[in-house]
């Protein structure tokens, strides 16, 4: 350990191991600036790995054109498409040049409706899979820091979790609280972490193994620090991958809560409208354009995303190998 | 995993002669593995009562939240006296308070009863015994298809890596992957069972019979019932099977004792059935099991769409009531069906893979 010839008056570098800094460059400046360059190149490095996984670009493009339709949704369609009142059309008209899919049974054009809806889905999506992942990656850095009886606790906890049939326990958790779109997410990410937090646990375990971690409590580096500094910014990456995954499973389930009714009534979303669909008795009368575009919307969207996780996951850990 | 050791405490009670002492390695003679793997045995399953209680704890104090009176929901907003009121909670147990009725319905499930269902006013055992046949009827021969073409897709995709068919495979299975199954149900149900265009409707559109049917012709019947169910599982659940059977097969490809094999002049197709095939499948195993379990739990939508009378459809049933011991009964049913196919998938993996008891 060399870490005794750096000025007193510097802060050590935090993060990688001290073997890395032999290809920086002379001049390091201060620890920050060097620690957000080297970010920036493992950043561009990353990039470069995952440009060439076609089915992972395709996944992205996928994801930014339904990021735009959302997050233009207020200008291009507005909130009055989902007005029941004065709805433009006749019920259940079929596709023509003004209403591309349609209309539902109150007049109000399907199209309208789809780009509407990719708001909540999406929200919803990324807000659950936050959440899960967030408790994945605290339950799994602590249990794998603090080893002894929490750990042992902890795990058995997790693997509990991990056995009771994840939808089933959400939509039980979504008839127990009142309908809104916070339980919708509460209900999704309180039963999708356990995975994560195997995955993150074995991770920390393999990174508090290393021998910085000792000299960092060596230094004094109490148990937050550990946890905050050197372990979450190495499982970073696993976590990262885990979330894209994980947004497309939760908005699968999503739309598999709002269909079964227990989703926010006054709130438009992909499986809400499938959902209206099958009341309106679009099955047995054949009314397929009313089914298709939101059940593709919900199909292309959760592709996307696995795409992309499973792009990220095979530039982290080559040896997947899964994407090529 | 160290669930051997973190649940030896537990294991004295559940299982009295259980563990016996053993070396840490113990390979060394036939008896001693013997040990090892009873040890192993005695850990997993104190683990899977512990967790049977904690799912059955789960069960009874989740629903309680449920908003609304369950006698109000039982008497259907009906003029009812007070009386009549008391009467309905005193014959549910309702009026006693919540940590006796927790500790009657332990003890009820201890003898395997688990209530009697508000709306049908028959015991929770008699109505899941009744939609058990159902369920098990399309979940095994679903579980089973796409079990079969998962691995056998999976197996083909690994070996020509990369190729076209490779490449098609995976896409698919993706793509399937991540269709919603309820919707895959109701387009079956538009083309196949209403018929659309030129298709007419060729398979009923719901059920699980006609009714008019005996012998062999029901059997018929049953069977032209459950073609469209079958399909939308299988296409929603192969990809799962097709990916892990994939991703098993490739990290092995790269052994020696591939090399050996082809170099002893095997042909290319027996290197993969009888040397490559067996060993990879050891993950897909686990996923096997786990699925099983898990299947059961996940066919709520699909008969949910299909009007299947099965387990789903009767908890579906159950919530919107809501009918609480149904539904606690059907939610511990669910979470037990894969904590014991988890269970036997642990007790078989060492036999398999006799590095895992260690």
């Amino acid at each position: 350990m060399t870490t005794e010839s750096t000025a007193p008056d510097e802060r050590v570098p935090e993060g990688p191991p001290l073997g890395e800094e032999k290809s920086a460059p002379p001049r390091l400046g201060s620890a920050r600036a060097l620690a957000w360059r080297r970010r920036r190149q493992s950043a561009a490095r990353f990039w470069r790995e995952y440009r060439r996984h076609r089915a992972g670009l395709a996944g992205l493009g996928l994801l930014l054109l339904f990021a735009a339709v959302a997050l233009t949704a207020p200008w291009t369609v507005g909130s009055d498409v989902q007005s029941v009142t004065d709805a433009p059309g006749r019920p259940m008209e079929e596709p023509s040049a003004e209403f591309p899919f349609g209309t539902d049974q109150f007049g109000r054009s399907l199209f309208g409706l789809v780009l509407w809806g990719s708001r909540v889905s999406l929200l919803v999506g990324l807000l659950a899979a936050a959440l899960s992942v967030a408790i994945g990656a605290l339950v799994g850095i602590t249990a794998g820091h603090f080893k002894g009886w929490y750990a042992t606790v902890i795990m058995r906890v997790t693997d509990w979790f991990l056995v009771m049939p994840a939808l089933v326990f959400a939509v039980a958790l979504a008839t127990v609280m009142e309908r809104s779109l916070l339980t919708v997410i509460v209900a999704i990410g309180v039963t999708a972490w356990p995975t994560t937090a195997r995955l993150v646990r074995a991770q920390t375990l393999a990174v508090e193994s290393r021998p910085y971690i000792e000299r960092a409590k060596a230094l004094g580096g109490g148990h937050r620090h550990i946890m905050s500094r050197h372990v979450l910014p190495n499982v970073m990456p696993l976590v990262l991958a885990q979330t894209t995954l994980g947004i497309s499973s939760a908005i699968l389930t999503e739309a598999t809560l709002a269909f079964l009714g227990l989703g926010d009534p006054s709130l438009t979303s992909w499986g809400g409208l499938l959902q209206d669909a099958r009341q309106a008795g679009a099955v047995s009368s054949g009314h397929w354009w009313y089914l298709v575009p939101p059940g593709l919307a919900i199909a292309l969207v959760a592709l996307a995303f696995t795409l992309c996780g499973r792009a990220v996951e095979s530039v982290l850990n080559p040896r997947l190998g899964v994407a090529r | 995993m160290a669930a051997a050791d973190s649940t030896s405490a537990l294991v004295g009670e559940v299982k009295p002669d259980g563990p016996v002492k053993a070396g840490p390695s113990g390979r060394a003679s036939r008896g001693r593995g013997t040990t090892a793997y009873l040890r192993y045995v005695a850990g997993k399953l104190g683990g899977a009562v512990v967790s049977l209680f904690a799912v059955l704890v789960t069960s009874f104090f989740l629903f309680r939240l449920i908003p609304g009176d369950p006698v109000k929901t039982m008497t259907g907003g009906r003029q009812v006296s007070a009386e009549q009121l008391a009467s309905y909670r005193k014959e549910f147990g309702l009026d006693l308070p919540l940590w006796e009725q927790f500790t009657h319905y332990c003890g009820q499930a201890l003898t395997g009863d688990l209530g009697t269902s508000y709306q049908f006013r028959a015991p929770v055992n008699d109505k899941i015994m009744e939609a058990l046949p159902n369920t098990l009827l399309l979940t095994v021969t679903s579980f089973v298809l796409y079990t079969a073409l998962g691995v056998f897709l999976g197996t083909r995709s690994a070996w020509r890596r990369g190729g076209l068919g490779d490449r098609a495979n995976t896409g698919l299975a993706l793509l399937l992957f991540s269709v919603p199954a309820f919707w895959l149900g109701l387009l079956l149900i538009i083309v196949f069972g209403v018929g659309m265009g030129p298709v007419p409707g060729l398979f009923p559109t719901g059920g699980m019979e006609s009714g008019n049917e005996e012998g062999f012709a029901y059997v018929l019947d049953v069977a032209h019932h459950l073609v469209l169910p079958v399909i939308t599982l299988v296409a929603v659940e192969y990809g799962q099977t097709l990916l892990v059977t994939r991703s098993a097969l490739l990290d092995e490809m790269g052994s020696d004792y591939l090399t050996t094999a082809r170099a002893k002049g095997l042909r290319d197709d027996l290197v993969r059935r009888r040397h490559a095939v067996p060993n990879a499948l050891l993950p897909t195993v686990t996923l096997i099991f786990v699925n099983l379990g898990r299947v059961v739990a996940g066919t709520i939508l699909v008969e949910t769409v299909f009007s299947w009378p099965g387990l789903g459809g009767l908890f579906y049933q159950a919530l919107s009531v809501p009918d609480l011991p149904l539904v606690q009964g059907l939610f511990f049913f669910f979470a037990a069906a894969v904590i014991i196919m988890n269970t036997l998938a642990d007790l078989l993996y060492p036999l398999l893979d006799p590095r895992v008891a260690r």
